[in-house]
């Protein structure tokens, strides 16, 4: 067996292969959040016995790429009341965190290239899950401020609403995962992978359910799918924050909802369902995963009715804080046990 | 920048949710509505006054297009109407009766599938909206059949229809209406359970009996309230009378309530079609009454009299009494009536109508005071006001 070499002993070769590696996730997750927006059409367009797209190549598949080049060529426009800079950069603030989580989502285990061994992932935090929730949190700035820059009442209040959501949401979903790391006793995404392999039965999901379905629920909250997604809310909001918003900049908007949705079921994956774990290739069961989740997104789309502002705060305080709370009190008193 | 705290939000005319272009004057402190005033008058066509100039054959399309979702029903009303004031409504052949009552009773589908579909896809149930639609659509093909049209149809006449049943149309009916209590367990199955749906809906948009009499709420928006009354039991017009069915009531005064009533009023029409077709003979469609009645089309191509007839009627109209009558029927939305002044010329001296809508919209402030911004979305979608009728 030849000797492990390390790739940090290497600076050239070890930027080569991170680079590598940032742009194959990059240019993966782009494909994801397009075909996410063909996926969703097509989806709930057979549940509502409809067909989706059609027209755009063969059975619509070329339709992400007609939808990119329609909002590419459209003019930009920027109210003359709007506050230019904070309005120009909301879109980039919203995208960029999304995309920046999942950095440290591990897609595989280690492989080995030319004897040098390779992390299938990009940054190993030691701190991964707070990583996670930090930029999560950022992400509702982006709304916030595109709310307030566009200077149009409508868009505020879908500013305030997500303000609102998504601290509310946030300590539940943060307190819900307090449980998993008291399980794996590591902050480090890749550490909770290891801590959930051997058999399918070490996945959190059957030694956490509970902070399963709080951390699913509220995640759903935190990036503003249906049931939850007051600060669009196109029947009452007129679209909410980006009511004001056209061209590249609403596609921004757009991209940054799915890749969102990718993240979530990524993180979703990788914490109770064992990440790359399964029986194919490591990258191919977390793909799997978030496909599965995704879906379950889509399907929730065509199913649910909104909930009201009040009620959603409700269930944010009310319900959800105290299960996780509940669930940490558990979970430390099997663990003492 | 206001110095209170108060946010008043344009809410309308051009906004996805408020059925066509209401305009809501929006009070807000935070999310709370603190006052709303309803605006209208942007869809004003003057269909009253262009009545005055028109002759009563020609002042029928006319009444297409109020509440242009149940187009039927403001015919019936208005060759109702017309019929009164010339006294001619027991000369209305038994087969023209039924059929209008048939088509009635579908257009109520017709419009509560709509009501349905909006008002679900306010509240974010996507999926409902367009199984609502599939349903409309078969109706809408029965209308094309029928009368040439999908919305604009004007197919009854002073005196009864305008044309006979096509073939094979009271198959279709028959078959929608097999069909329809399945599509209706559908929609109740993805929302009258959906928590989330019972949270949107009970206690939202609450109007008590007394306040909704005092209003003069009719239709199902004021059965919901507890209120017993319909125009087709307790006033019965084109036959009603001959027909058994319940007029569906509810005590919780909210918006929950009224979208069960509305749902189990669909069954009722159900019901009543299927009676209709029971009931439905061979026989004219036109009242035997040459002063009213147009003559059948071979007498005009054939006999120099029918086209003489044909011409006078065509040309002159007919000239009612002078007097004055009211006719009220049971509309979709509620109670739609027709105040017509004869002067004892060939026009209506004068043709009042009273919109549903324009009533039940009355009661929206009251109903939404105190309420979240998304109250109101449900609450304008309870009510189902149509804005052809308001502005007129």
């Amino acid at each position: 067996m030849p000797e492990m070499l390390s790739l940090s002993n290497d600076p050239i070769l070890f930027i080569a292969v991170m680079l590598a590696k940032i742009l194959a996730v990059f240019v993966v997750l782009l494909l994801i959040v397009a075909y996410a927006t063909y996926a969703e059409r097509k989806i709930i367009g057979h549940m509502q016995t409809r067909l989706g797209p059609t027209m755009t190549g063969p059975l619509g598949l070329l339709q992400p790429i007609a939808d990119g080049l329609k909002l590419f060529f459209k003019e930009d426009i920027i109210p003359a009341q709007a506050s230019k800079l904070a309005f120009i950069l909301a879109p980039m603030m919203i995208l960029v965190p999304a995309f920046i989580t999942v950095a440290v989502i591990p897609f595989g285990g280690n492989i080995v290239i030319g004897g040098y061994t390779v992390p299938l992932q990009i940054a190993d935090l030691n701190v991964g899950i707070l990583f996670i929730l930090a930029m999560e949190g950022l992400g509702v700035y982006g709304i916030v401020l595109a709310g307030w820059a566009s200077n149009n009442k409508y868009s505020l209040l879908g500013g305030i609403r997500s303000a609102a959501q998504v601290i509310s949401y946030e300590l539940a979903a943060g307190l819900s995962i307090v449980a998993v790391f008291m399980l794996a006793e590591t902050l480090s995404l890749s550490g909770i992978v290891e801590a959930q392999s051997g058999s399918v039965f070490n996945w959190f999901v059957f030694s956490q359910p509970l902070a399963f379905c709080v951390f699913f629920v509220t995640s759903v909250a935190e990036i503003n799918r249906v049931p939850f997604d007051l600060p669009e809310a196109e029947t009452e909001l007129v679209s909410g924050f980006c009511t004001e918003y056209s061209s590249m900049k609403y596609a921004l908007f757009f991209m940054a909802e799915y890749a969102n949705m990718v993240v979530v079921a990524a993180v979703i994956s990788t914490l109770f369902l064992g990440g790359p774990a399964g029986p194919f290739p490591g990258v191919i069961n977390l793909l799997l995963k978030i496909f599965f989740f995704m879906f379950v997104l889509i399907w929730m789309r065509a199913t649910f009715p909104r909930v009201r502002y009040d009620q959603l705060m409700f269930m944010g305080w009310k319900v959800f804080l105290p299960l996780a709370l509940l669930n940490i009190v558990i979970t430390g008193a099997v663990i003492v046990l | 920048m206001a110095t209170n705290e108060i946010m008043t939000i344009n809410m309308g005319p051009q906004h996805p949710s408020t059925h066509g272009v209401l305009q809501l004057i929006l009070e807000l402190d935070g999310e709370t509505v603190v006052k709303a005033t309803p605006h209208i008058g942007f869809l004003h066509r003057g269909v009253e006054k262009l009545a005055e100039n028109r002759s009563y054959h020609r002042a029928l399309p006319l009444t297409d297009r109020l509440d242009y979702l149940a187009p039927m029903s403001n015919n019936l009303g208005y060759v109702l109407a017309v019929e009164k004031l010339l006294g001619i409504e027991d000369e209305i052949p038994q087969r023209a009766k039924v059929v209008r009552v048939m088509m009635a009773e579908l257009t109520r589908i017709k419009s509560h599938l709509v009501w349905l579909a909006t008002h679900a896809l306010d509240i974010g149930a996507m999926t409902v909206f367009i199984y609502c639609f599939r349903e409309r659509e078969l109706i809408m093909d029965m209308y094309e059949k029928l009368s040439g049209a999908r919305m604009t149809s004007n197919y009854f006449r002073v005196g009864g229809l305008s044309l006979d049943l096509p073939d094979g149309f009271e198959q279709d009916v028959k078959n929608f209406i097999d069909a329809m209590p399945g599509h209706l367990e559908t929609y109740e199955g993805l929302l009258t359970g959906n928590a989330i749906w019972q949270k949107r809906t009970r206690g939202v948009g609450y109007i008590s009996a007394a306040d909704a009499i005092d209003i003069g709420l009719t239709g199902p928006a004021l059965r919901a309230s507890g209120v017993d009354w319909d125009l087709r039991r307790d006033n019965p017009y084109s036959g009603y009378e001959e027909y058994d069915f319940k007029v569906i009531t509810r005590e919780g005064c909210d918006t929950f309530d009224r979208y069960t009533a509305r749902l189990d009023e669909m069954r009722e029409s159900c019901k009543i079609i299927q009676q209709c077709l029971d009931k439905l003979e061979d026989g004219p469609i036109l009242a035997d009454n040459p002063g009213v009645s147009l003559p059948p089309k071979e007498n005009v191509l054939n006999s120099i009299e029918g086209l003489i007839h044909h011409f006078k009627l065509v040309t002159d109209g007919f000239k009612p009494e002078p007097g004055e009558i009211y006719q009220g029927i049971e509309a979709p939305k509620g109670e739609l009536g027709y105040y017509m002044v004869s002067d004892g010329s060939a026009n209506p001296y004068r043709m009042k109508i009273r919109p549903p809508s324009f009533v039940n919209l009355q009661a929206l402030p009251q109903m939404v005071e105190g309420a979240l911004l998304a109250d109101v979305i449900a609450t304008i979608g309870t009510l189902d006001i149509v804005l052809g009728e308001i502005d007129r």
